[in-house]
């Protein structure tokens, strides 16, 4: 079986140092970095729906892995458990029912949701705390919760709707899957990856993943799934996290999976021209203050005017 | 008799020169929280808008803190500018020479004090600068509400949330400009900023540039 190829390393028994940090991020919120010495090998978990059988292992391992637990959850009627992401629960799966019109087959879609990990992240654009928010160059997307303020652009940011703000901490913040990079940055896959029992989550270079998802796409089509095909949009420089959908010309069907996922026209005027001409105005405004006040001079009341002041009292109270 | 535009309080002195009382020490600690409030809201809304000035959060203990503080600032601006409406907007009715007065803005910036009309308390610049505040104060406290997260996250979609920071970001780059405009107004025209600190401006700042709000204070003086 080809899908065993992505089989992911044991675990390290020794200490092993992190192989990137600080020096390989290529983006850094509000602020800027120093173009990175060198470029990591760009990485991507592949999620093929068509394998997918909704266990759940791979919600189990993000919280083991991450230390965090949710609560008991509710029926509310739907598979999904938690019913949506929440600042512990980084991933979801989301379940819907589909009869096909083609096949009236019933098809149950189970898509695994969390942080795509944009090679163009509009939470990155949004963050205006400097370096709260960082891409590394291997492509993940991670938030610092020490520089994080929790005001929630972010989440106005996202594309996808993923990222989630705290709100029993002191202060809130904002949380999102990792892609573990500190599991990768060791040499390891990410946790839900690792927990996966039908292998519908593999981990790898980003090449690999895509030429995987590129014979996973033809087996599907040589079964009947005419459009098939990987989920890496374009309209946000393309994801690390990618998909293998059986039906790839509609997104959608996956639980409002965007078919053409952009960073909102509104975040883009807001943090570009916005901020450039919002500031400008403001600097011109001054600028034209202080050159009035250069070329006119104070406007002083004249004695003359007391005189006139004066004179109408009297007139007045003559 | 009451003009529209005479307030309780309003009075002339004569002497040399003469004084006329502008503002009600109530008047003016009103003015003042809200010019407090305004700066402050400037200051730590900038912060947060361009990464640049992100340095500003220093100033209010930190991002989370600013964060934090804005919307409540913003609160006490909105109840404190309400305030201020209350006391000032019948004064601030258009009236007919407003027009003459607007079209002639060129005098106005050259000095020719000569080719104005005869204005009541406030000019029509000053009337536009009223109702521009009022206007985007409430579109900022609105906007300002519906992207308070951590109260009013669940009552608005993220697309309109998204919708009201755009819509906030533009008011406030607005009223900033508004208040500059305010601000040199009352640096520029000597003699203007006594009528907000003691509260009291001279017949002959009256005389000059609003004539008319001078003649109705002496004809009621009785």
């Amino acid at each position: 079986m080809a899908n065993f190829e992505f089989v992911l390393p044991p675990a390290p028994t020794k200490n092993v140092p992190p192989s990137y940090g600080e020096q390989d991020l290529i983006r850094r919120s509000s602020s800027t970095v120093p173009p990175p010495g060198r470029q990591l090998t760009e990485v991507a978990k592949l999620i093929d729906v068509s394998k997918c059988i909704g266990c759940k292992a791979c919600q189990a391992a993000c919280l083991e892995w991450n230390d965090v637990r949710i609560p008991v959850g509710e029926n509310v009627g739907v598979y999904d458990n938690p019913p949506d992401l929440t600042p512990n629960m980084f991933t979801v799966m989301r379940f819907t029912e589909w009869v096909n019109p083609q096949t009236q087959n019933l098809e149950w879609l189970i898509r695994k949701d969390g942080c795509m990990h944009c090679a163009d992240p509009g939470c990155l654009k949004a963050c205006p705390a400097p370096g709260a928010i960082v891409q590394y160059s291997n492509g993940i997307v991670d938030f610092d919760h020490e520089k994080c303020i929790g005001c929630g652009y972010c989440v106005k940011g996202c594309p996808f709707n993923i990222p989630r703000i705290s709100r029993t901490e002191a202060q809130p913040k904002a949380y999102k899957c990792t892609l573990c990079s500190d599991r990768v940055a060791v040499g390891q896959g990410p946790a839900c990856a690792k927990a996966c029992p039908t292998h519908a989550i593999v981990f790898g270079t980003k090449d690999e993943m895509k030429k995987h998802a590129a014979e996973r796409v033809q087996d599907l089509k040589s079964r009947g799934f005419a459009n098939a095909g990987l989920y890496d949009p374009t309209g946000v420089g393309g994801t690390h996290v990618m998909y293998v959908l059986h039906h790839a010309d509609q997104p959608e069907l996956y639980a409002g999976l965007p078919k053409d996922p952009k960073i909102s026209p509104l975040v883009e005027l807001w943090k570009g021209a916005g901020k450039v001409v919002g500031l400008a105005a403001i600097v011109a405004f001054a600028a034209i203050g202080v050159v009035h006040h250069m070329v006119m001079g104070a406007n002083r009341v004249s004695r003359e005017d007391e005189e006139r002041a004066k004179n109408l009292i009297k007139g007045q109270s003559a | 008799m009451t003009a529209y535009d005479v307030d309780p309080g309003d009075r002339v002195h004569p002497g040399d020169p003469v004084i006329v009382d502008r503002y009600t020490r109530a008047a003016r600690a009103n003015h003042w929280i809200t010019a407090a409030s305004l700066v402050l809201l400037a200051l730590s809304g900038l912060a947060l808008f361009a990464p640049s000035l992100y340095f500003l959060t220093a100033l209010f203990g930190g991002g989370e803190t600013t964060r934090e503080i804005h919307p409540w600032i913003g609160v006490v601006l909105f109840l404190s500018f309400l305030g201020l409406f209350l006391r000032f907007w019948k004064a601030n009715l258009w009236k007919a020479e407003d027009g003459t007065w607007l079209a002639r803005l060129r005098d106005v910036l050259t000095a020719h004090e000569e080719r104005l009309p005869d204005v009541g308390k406030y000019n029509a610049g000053q009337k536009v600068v009223f109702w521009s505040m009022s206007i985007l104060i409430i579109v900022l406290i609105a906007s300002g509400v519906l992207s308070w997260d951590q109260y009013f996250y669940q009552y608005t979609s993220v697309e309109q949330k998204r919708i009201a920071i755009l819509v906030h970001d533009v008011a406030a780059i607005i009223i900033i400009c508004v208040w500059i405009i305010h601000v040199y107004a009352a640096i520029w025209l000597r003699g203007t900023i006594g009528a907000m600190t003691r509260g009291q401006v001279t017949g002959g700042w009256a005389w000059r540039h609003h004539r008319k709000w001078l003649r109705e204070l002496v004809s009621g003086r009785s």
